[in-house]
């Protein structure tokens, strides 16, 4: 196809050592493993919350910490899980695997990329600091509905909109940075049609970051300006609408639970084909269901406002147009499913995470369904069984595949196999905790336990005893998880370069551990 | 496609000082607006701060990169990425208007005529404000907050012609770096941020006559504060943007740039006329509807 010089940039090959390493990388292997070592961190101390959180509800009645404190709790736990630990582990996952998938040497713009790693320890100390000033961090719920955030906030919010603000600068500077990679420099012959699919989830995840994280931003802004400024967005006095605040962000965040789904999906259609030894099913359905998935996303979000009194007419709308997302969603798992149909499986721990992967996702989407119904959802919203369902797409969903990967690409990254047995023990006890953890949720939440609560009535204690022995039992269990990597990182059992027999893609052909530059020229792409 | 070598940048400093300088930035802007009404001015010293280190920053990785460029370090392919780069980074900030632009509408088409009563609203009109009545310019709010209207004539007319003439101009100025023709290139792009800054300078005008005289402020009501936030986001972006362009001329007159490469330029080029074609929906939207 054409000639490829060898480039080999010379200039770089002394590379600093210690701290300086890390903080002036602009290699992509080096700053995906920063990210998913951050992301990491974030899960154990957003983890750590939700143990408080569950300590808490263990018994009805109020006796560990202070209903306020227990609101800021539920807050920046969901925002460190979402912000903190889902997005980052993708993103390092995108940029470990995209260039080497793609055959590109790094990532298009290596130094946009340190950036946008090294502002998001930043935003996250701006965030925990809020918590230990006096009047406390954000108490109004990761999503931060206007007036709670705003007339009714404490005085530190301004410091959790400037923090919030980071996070989506560097979200965009990183999906900029996958768009392009991917764009412009995929290996000669690495077609649109061959991309992996884990690429191509990627790709459209980053479109809706560049499209929806701006959103947000104004979002966060229009609370400062509201909170501080006396301005009315949000405030009837002045013309504007509560209500108006919820639009605004669910025009963020319903493409937001997308963003931390479809990458997931990239992942699962990767493991699945390569243990049960087949092709994907359906490779181009899967593309057309990511995209149409993507499009969908932007015309659904009032599904979380059914109850703020819309228009008939828009509650009939955003209830049809949300049950027909479930259309694609149902074509990838017809797919996956497809995939192992006949397969020779076998059942090693990514195969174990992803199958966990599509039946509790799967249950998930079901939950989601029933929400979706508007007459349903107006007994349904608020409660526990938001929470259950929202648990299941994330945990089981977008968690379980990001240790899918994990335990598929460590090696890879390594140059190690890690314990199996370990690993097994990792999975067991989250598959059996997390379902004891959120599975009741769906019970006290249809008997209308609400969500957000510090205290309960009396016939929900029971499921609580057991939903919280679920959260410790889950919690310990990813103590198992961190050891497991650690140790694989220290040592253990060379791998060859092709870590798994059955797998396909470029990213199989380098050494394990994969070299710090993978390719300084184009490999060619049958 | 033509395919080549890779180029791969080397280390750099400069990134995590950009990381340091919006840690500062982030901390100083949000204690600056919590102590705005104390005397405490220790947020404003941080937030001073981190604007220094970020203009540092900018300037080394700047030079850094024109450096590098004059090297000849850079592929076809690098150049590509940068410009999709920026065309990316110019949709995020599409998005960003669209949330402004998104409450104009919402407030327009629903929030008012909603407390005025319509649609199924009448019960709304009668506990909460019997009296309101709706309509855009909002310039009773239901509070009682009295307020006028900023008329679409005079100054912010001015601005438009100001702003698209600007448009032209650097087209100009464009053509003329393509064909290399060094004085027309410099002439125009001159006379294109010095029109930046007359704009900004009017704007500014239309502030104070917006405060002083006709009672507009920020506190009164969704009008005014569409208004501010549209135009005051806009602003911030025409500041931008003419700094970049004050740059790219400094360049121009050192005698960087040749007839190929000149993606400083271009970058800022395009961010001007995203900047300008947010002010035509802003003055359709905003002034004259
Ligand atoms: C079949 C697909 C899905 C449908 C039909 C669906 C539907 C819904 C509905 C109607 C709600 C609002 C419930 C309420 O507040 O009353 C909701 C909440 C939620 N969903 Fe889904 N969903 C689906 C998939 C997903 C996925 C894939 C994710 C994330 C990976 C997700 C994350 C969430 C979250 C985080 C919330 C709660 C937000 C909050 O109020 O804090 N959903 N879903
Ligand atoms: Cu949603």
């Amino acid at each position: 196809m054409s000639t490829q010089v060898h480039s080999a940039e010379h200039a770089h090959d002394e590379h600093p050592t210690g701290i300086k390493r890390w903080l002036f990388t602009t290699n992509h292997k080096e700053i995906g493993s920063l990210y998913l070592i951050f992301s990491l961190v974030m899960f154990l101390i957003g983890g750590a919350m939700a143990m408080i959180i569950r300590a808490e509800l263990f018994q009805p009645g109020l006796q560990l910490v202070d209903p306020h404190f227990f609101n800021q709790m539920t807050t920046v736990h969901g925002l460190i899980m979402v912000f903190g630990a889902v997005m980052p582990a993708f993103t390092g996952l995108a940029n470990w695997m995209i260039p080497m998938m793609i055959g590109a040497p790094d990532m298009a713009l290596p130094r946009m990329n340190n950036w946008s790693f090294w502002i998001l320890p930043f935003a996250f100390a701006i965030l925990l600091a809020s918590l230990f000033m006096e009047g406390g961090g954000p108490a109004f719920g990761w999503t931060f509905y206007a007036p709670l955030s705003t007339t009714y906030s404490n005085d530190n919010t301004a410091l959790f909109v400037f923090a919030v603000h980071i996070m989506g600068i560097s979200s965009i500077m990183g999906a900029i940075n996958v768009i392009v990679t991917i764009v412009n420099l995929r290996a000669p012959g690495m077609t649109w049609m061959k991309l992996p699919l884990f690429v191509w989830t990627w790709l459209i995840t980053a479109f809706l970051l560049i499209a929806v994280m701006p959103v947000l931003a104004g979002a966060v802004t229009m609370v400062l300006t509201d909170k501080y400024f006396g301005t009315s967005f949000f405030d009837a006095a002045g013309g504007g609408d509560p209500v108006m605040f919820q639009h605004i962000f669910w025009f963020f965040g319903h493409p937001e639970v997308y963003i931390m789904i479809l990458p997931a999906f990239g992942i699962i259609s990767t493991i699945v084909p390569t243990f049960s030894r087949k092709k994907l099913f359906g490779y181009s359905s899967m593309v057309y269901a990511t995209s149409s998935i993507a499009f969908l996303s932007f015309i659904v979000w009032a599904h979380h406002m059914f109850t703020t009194g819309m228009p008939l007419a828009g509650e009939l709308f955003f209830m049809y147009a949300t049950m027909l997302i479930s259309v694609p969603t149902g074509v990838k798992v017809f797919n996956w499913v497809a995939t192992m149909w006949r397969g020779s499986i076998s059942f090693e721990i990514p195969m174990m995470f992803s199958i966990a992967f599509i039946v509790l996702f799967t249950l998930g989407g079901f939950s989601g369904l029933m929400l979706a119904i508007t007459p349903a959802d107006f007994q349904y919203h608020d409660t526990y069984f938001v929470v259950a369902h929202f648990h299941y797409v994330l945990v089981t969903g977008a968690v379980f595949s990001i240790m899918a990967a994990v335990y598929y690409w460590l090696p890879k990254w390594t140059g190690h196999m890690y314990c199996i047995t370990t690993a097994k023990w990792h999975f067991w006890m989250s598959m059996i905790s997390v379902n004891i953890l959120f599975f009741p949720m769906h019970f006290v939440g249809l008997a209308g336990m609400p969500r957000r609560i510090p205290d309960y009535a009396l016939q929900f204690a029971d499921f609580n005893a057991i939903i919280s022995i679920g959260g410790f039992a889950f919690g310990l269990s990813q103590l198992i998880f961190v050891w497991c990597v650690y140790k694989c990182a220290k040592g253990g059992e060379s791998v060859p370069d092709k870590v798994w027999d059955g797998a396909e893609g470029l990213e199989w052909e380098v050494p394990s551990p994969a070299p710090l530059h993978t390719f300084s020229t184009p490999p060619e792409v049958k | 496609m033509q395919s080549q070598s890779y180029y791969v940048p080397a280390q750099s400093p400069w990134p995590i000082v950009g990381a340091i300088a919006m840690f500062f930035i982030a901390v100083g802007a949000g204690l600056t607006v919590m102590q705005l009404e104390t005397a405490d001015l220790s947020g404003v010293v941080i937030l001073s701060l981190g604007v220094l280190i970020l203009l540092y920053m900018l300037f080394g990785w700047f030079r850094h990169v024109i450096q590098e460029s004059d090297k000849g370090l850079y592929s076809l392919q690098m150049d590509r990425s940068f410009k999709q780069g920026m065309s990316w980074f110019i949709f995020s900030e599409v998005m960003f208007f669209f949330a402004f632009f998104g409450a104009l509408f919402y407030a327009r088409v629903f929030s008012v005529p909603w407390l005025g009563g319509a649609s199924n609203n009448q019960m709304t009109n009668e506990v909460l404000w019997p009296s309101f009545e709706s309509a855009w310019p909002l310039l009773n709010t239901p509070a009682g907050e009295v307020t006028q209207a900023m008329p679409w004539y005079g100054l912010p007319l001015i601005n438009t012609v100001i702003l698209l003439t600007s448009s032209v101009t650097l087209h100009v100025a464009h053509k003329a770096i393509e064909k290399n023709n060094r004085m027309q290139l410099t002439a125009f792009l001159s006379v294109t941020v010095l029109l930046g800054f007359v704009f900004l300078g009017l704007q500014v005008e239309e502030y104070i006559h917006a405060y002083e005289a006709l009672n507009l402020t920020l506190q009164s009501g969704i009008y005014g504060n569409t208004f501010y936030l549209l135009t005051g986001f806009h602003g911030m972006h025409v500041t931008i943007g003419a700094l970049l362009l004050g740059i790219v001329l400094i360049r121009v007159v050192k005698g960087h740039f040749t007839e190929q490469k000149h993606f400083a330029f271009q970058a800022a080029a395009w961010y001007w006329h995203f900047v300008d074609v947010v002010w035509v929906c802003l003055f359709v939207f905003v002034y004259v509807m």
